[in-house]
Parts: C-alpha cells; structure tokens; sequence
C-alpha cells in the first residue's frame, strides 16, 4: 500500500474552512497577547499558526494525513480520486484456470459478494453503472454507484466511483496469461481517497480491514472459488466452545426457561440468544 | 458424540460437542471405527504450536466409515470403508497437479496467516492448529473431511482398521523420508528417532532397498522395535554419534540421514542443552540437535531427509558443513496422495503389517491419560489408537 499525498505547500484547505481559520485564529491571537502569560504565549503562537494555515491555504497535518478539504478543481466530473492524493493498493494473484473464465466471473458483478468478504451486495444498474453496498467501519454500510470507464473483453475491466459516493475510489483488474500455461494472472489496482485520509486507513488496520491484506484475502478466496469450486468454510464445525452442557446443566436450563415463559404475557415471548 | 478437546498445554478433556455437518459441497461426514494419537500431537499437547483456540478437537490419523456426501462428492457413498490423510487437498491447483499434495493452495482458508509466517501458505490439516486452516480434527466419533472427493482412500473388506490406519500419516511420512534419500544398491541409512514414523522410516528404507539401517534413540523398549525391523539399533547417550556412524560404515558416512525427530529434540551434549536453555527463554522456538547431528554424519554428496516436524526458527544450523558436503535438504509435510495406494498394495500383498507399532489400545474417554502416558514414554508407550465408537 502506498500512501499518495499532495505537493508542499498545494492548497489542501477549503474556502470555508480558511475563513474559519482566520476568524478563530485572529482571535485566539488578540486574547493570547493581551494575556501577558505562559498560556497566553502558547495561545497567540496556536492563533498565529490558525492565521498562517488561512493565509497560505494549506494545513500540514493534512498533508501528513493524506486529506484534502478544498475543492477538487477542474475536472472533478470526471476523476474520483484527486491528482495526487489518496491511497494506492497493488494486489496480484495467479488462478491456475484459463483467462477467459476467470474474466466472465469477474464481470458478473454479481459474483463479487461471493469472494470480497467485506462487499455485501453488488447491483447491476445498466451493465456499465453498478450499486454497491459494502461494510464500513463500526458496523456501518457504505455505498457507491460505481461505471467502468474502461473495459476490454478478456483483458481490463476499470471503473471509478460517481459523485455523491460514501468512498472515492477507482481501480482496475488485469487479466493475463500466466506464463507455462500457469492459467491467469489476476492483477488489481486501487485507488481511494479514504473518509478521513491515512488516519481512515490506519483505523481499518486496527479492525482487520486494511484494503491491502483485505483485497490479497478475497483475491486467494476468488481462487479458491475458481479453482476448487468454493471456499472451504469451517464455521458451524463442532468444537470444545460449542460443548453440550452435561445432564444436569441442561435440566437447571430447561428449568429456566420453564419458569421465564409463565412469567411473561402470552404477547410478549421472550428472546432467547441460543 | 465425544471428541478429544485442546484446552492449553498438558490440558487435554474429552467433551461433549455436537456432531459435525456437511459445510461445503465436496464435504463427507466420516463415522470414525479407529483413530490414532501422533507424535506431532505432542506439539500441540506441549503448547508449542501456536494459534490453537481452546476447544479445538485434536486428531488428524483417523478412518471410519462414510455416513453422509455433500452434493458434488461422486466417488464416494454411505458406507463405504476409508482412511483419511491428515492433509486436506482439492485437487486441482498448480501443487495438487503437480502431486505436490500437502501445498494445495486451496485447502486453507487462513492461508494468509501462513504468509505472515512462513511467506507463502501450505494446504490445511486436520485439528492441527488454525494456522492450518482451523479444521475439526479425527479423536472424535464423526468428523467432517473437506475435498472428500479427493483425499479418502477405500479400504478392501479383507483388511483390519488397525492394519490400514497409518496410512492415513506416519506410514506414508516415514515412507517419502525414505524415498526422498533416493537409495541406492548398498546404501547405509540412519535415522534418528525411533518413534512411529522413525519406525516406518526404517521398514521403508528396506523396502526401498536399503543394504542397511542404523537407528538412534534413547528408550531400549523402540530401539527393541527398531531391531525387530532389522536396524541396527543404538542408545545415542552411550556415544559420540558423529564418529560412531563414521565408525561403522568403514569412514564413509551413512548415505541417507533421517530426522524423525524434529522440533523437540532432547540429546544429551552440550548444543542440546544450550538449545533446551534458549527454548525456555524464548529466544530459539525449536530444538534441533537431532537436525545437527545428521547434517554432520552424512556423507559428502548425501540426503539429509526431514520428516520430523518443525515449526519455526533454529539456532547454530551447520549450514558450513551441509554446503562442505554438497548434501541435499528434502523435508516437508508428506505427499500423502502419491503413497496412500501404492502402500495399501504392499499392505494387501503383506509385505508389511503396520500394526505392528500399536503398544495401546484404549477408549476414547481414556485420551487425556494416554497423552500423558506417551508424552513422558511411561509404559513404553509407542502407538496409541483409540475405537471411539
């Protein structure tokens, strides 16, 4: 993964939040030098920097961060992800089937959901546009409308997100013959402009969600898939944590639930979380 | 149904868990007739292995008989007789096509745990950690076997569950130990170890074509066994092992060295104390003096075979002496479809009788014991199967 930000000293702050600076900074400075004190230093020195930040435009911590508040500028119609900024996953994997099956899978965009863990739906809108629904941090969905921009049968299939997406991002799959008669070289290219720059990215990591080890586990899944016909599961397998408790346990249970059920009106069962 | 339960180092308990299901097409829910404990066991039983998850059923030597098919299982049906290899393979991947059965690509779903590990990931196995793939293990009186379409081998009527049994791990992994020291005309093999697969290694070397077998270990109950099988057998306490083979292939070296001991080796010289030391602090997650001593006794130009398991990082490895020698360093987990049938045929033409390493038979409830017993070697403990049904 590599994280992509913009030139020193490019314009990364939005009109509204450099007045917003100004203002809070000028102020922060007048109250701190009338204050004559340790504390008053520190908040004129904070004000002065606020002042710098809406004067020049451009905030380091934002550039540190990869996010960028001022506008997308020309040409935003027609690109997701702004000129150099945002943050770029490269995945590749090789599918010991022939090129041609591995490309249909993949354009059936409704197969996605089978082999990205995180996707829950995908739509096909009109065979170019596609509805996505995906998980997104703290148990929240994200959604997309995504176009391919770009397709070549058997070869390419590139697409970019449309305005009003919860993720900005676009990306492209690589088909190519492996060499040997290996079968497909699958290669995925990605690049997104996270909810809240690389500090997004660095709280996926921390839940399990990082896209580049995201995307190199659905990848080995789509070949599982391909190659072996589905992904091995093992949840539902018995195990010491799913123990059946012994006689006794199980009568004090029944017990219970004997007891719950009169106590409760007819109208209102009670839930049980078995 | 009950089933042998990992809870933490030395703490092993027979449980009461449901019966498994059919979770994927290419599944069979086997009914297990007989089920082993294994060597490689005692690793998980020790506490070295890492990512095992307190209630994972241990057990990857088991065969029974099939009870229930998943839609896209063809070659198998209710009733039919089979041992199960321990690893899981689907068949159809570059390593499956190319027999190099136990690096499917396919039968790990936490296949990228592996790469963090070990940079690329091997197939999955049964009850042997989920690093392996998480999968419910053989001590137990049903399992679910992934890829059964692929792995299970029918078993004629006229063969006992306790002849065919091993075919399921240490026959075949003694057996490609053997073969991966590719012996020829007059060849002197040593092998370290004389537990189950040390045992299997020695009767295979013969019948690959071994003139002779020297075999090391410390307990006289295996080397007895050992000797039975036609080794020469040898206490490695009372002897500088280096220059006693020397010594007894006339300056040669032994062509082909096995270690059936792997990671936890416990030798009596001074590396394997350090090792014993640096294991306990932390800083050497193996212990390979057994590994040492056989890269130091092979003659220039030979194999060094490695059936013995081992998991992680090793210490003062004589990488000098191995490319001194020019040897070559074949190991791994075993191809276990490449030997399963052509094995049973010497079973059925009785060239062998594999049964010939069980010293116990128990119960099933008796698991948590006999782990003990054969962790420490009391009452010359060799084989543990168990009828769990």
């Amino acid at each position: 993964m590599q994280v992509i930000t913009h030139k020193k000293h490019a314009f990364n702050i939005g009109t509204a939040e450099r007045v917003i600076s100004a203002v809070g900074g000028g102020i922060l400075a007048v109250t701190g030098i009338q204050r004559r004190s340790v504390g008053g230093v520190a908040m004129a020195l904070i004000g002065g920097d606020l002042l710098r930040r809406a004067i020049t435009g451009h905030s380091y911590a934002y550039e540190a961060l990869g996010v960028r508040t001022a506008s997308k500028g020309q040409g935003a119609e027609t690109t997701s992800v702004p000129y150099e900024l945002g943050v770029r996953v490269d995945q590749a994997i090789t599918i010991a089937r022939p090129r041609a099956e591995v490309y249909r899978y993949f354009r059936q965009f409704s197969n996605l959901a089978n082999f990205m863990e995180n996707v829950h739906s995908v739509r096909d809108l009109d065979g170019q546009r596609s509805h996505w629904v995906v998980a997104g941090p703290a148990g929240r969905t994200v959604e997309w409308d995504a176009v391919i921009h770009n397709e070549v049968e058997n070869e390419l299939i590139a697409w970019r997100t449309l305005p009003g997406a919860d993720v900005d991002h676009a990306g492209s799959v690589l088909f190519k013959d492996a060499p040997g008669g290996r079968g497909t070289e699958v290669s995925v290219e990605l690049q997104y402009n996270p909810p809240a720059g690389v500090a997004g990215a660095a709280f996926a990591a921390l839940w399990g969600k990082e896209p580049t080890q995201q995307i190199h586990k659905d990848l080995h899944r789509l070949q599982h898939i391909l190659e072996a016909g589905e992904a091995l599961v093992t949840k539902g397998q018995p195990s010491g944590r799913t123990a059946k408790p012994s006689s006794s346990q199980e009568r004090e249970e029944r017990e219970v639930e004997h007891a719950s059920r009169e106590s409760f009106p007819a109208s209102d069962a009670p839930a049980y979380n078995h | 149904m009950k089933a042998v339960c990992w809870y933490g180092a030395r703490d092993v308990r027979v449980e009461n868990v449901p019966e498994p299901k059919l979770l994927n097409r290419r599944d069979a829910i086997v009914r297990i007739t007989l089920t082993a404990i294994c060597g490689s066991d005692l690793h998980l039983y020790d506490g070295y292995i890492p990512t095992m998850q307190k209630g994972d059923i241990l057990g990857h030597e088991f065969m029974g008989e099939v009870v229930e098919v998943g839609r896209d299982v063809q070659n198998l049906k209710k009733g039919d007789r089979v041992v199960v290899p321990f690893t899981i393979c689907c068949g159809r991947c570059f390593y499956c096509q190319k027999q190099l059965w136990s690096l499917c690509d396919n039968s790990n779903p936490n296949i990228t745990w592996c790469e963090q590990a070990y940079g690329f990931g091997g197939g999955g196995l049964f009850g042997y950690s989920h690093i392996y793939g998480g999968f419910a293990g053989g001590q137990a009186q049903y399992a679910r076997v992934p890829f059964a379409d692929v792995g299970p081998l029918k078993i004629p009527e006229s063969l006992r569950d306790d002849q065919v049994l091993f075919l399921s791990d240490i026959f075949p992994t003694g057996y490609q130990a053997a073969e991966y020291c590719n012996i020829q005309p007059g060849d002197v093999i040593a092998v370290w170890g004389c537990g189950p697969v040390g045992q299997f290694a020695i009767r295979s070397a013969f019948l690959l074509g071994a003139e002779r077998v020297i075999a090391l270990d410390d307990e006289p109950k295996r080397l007895e066994l050992a000797r039975r099988g036609g080794a020469e057998a040898l206490d490695f306490r009372d002897l500088d092992v280096v220059e006693k083979l020397k010594e007894l292939t006339a300056g040669r070296g032994p062509d082909g060295c096995i270690d059936a001991v792997g990671m936890e080796a416990h030798g009596t010289a001074i590396d394997a104390l350090y090792d014993r030391a640096k294991q306990a602090m932390r800083m050497e997650t193996d212990r390979p003096h057994a590994l040492r001593q056989a890269i130091q006794a092979c003659r220039k130009g030979g194999t060094v075979s490695i059936p013995g398991v081992y998991g992680g990082l090793i210490d003062k490895f004589p990488i000098g002496s191995a490319f001194a020698k020019g040897l070559t360093l074949r190991m791994g987990q075993t191809h276990m479809k490449r030997y399963m049938k052509p094995l049973l045929d010497r079973i059925e033409r009785g060239e062998i009788d594999p049964s010939f390493v069980i010293t116990h038979r128990v119960r099933i409830d008796d698991a948590p014991r006999m782990y003990s017993t054969f962790q420490k070697h009391e009452d010359n403990c060799i084989k543990v199967v168990m009828r769990p049904n």
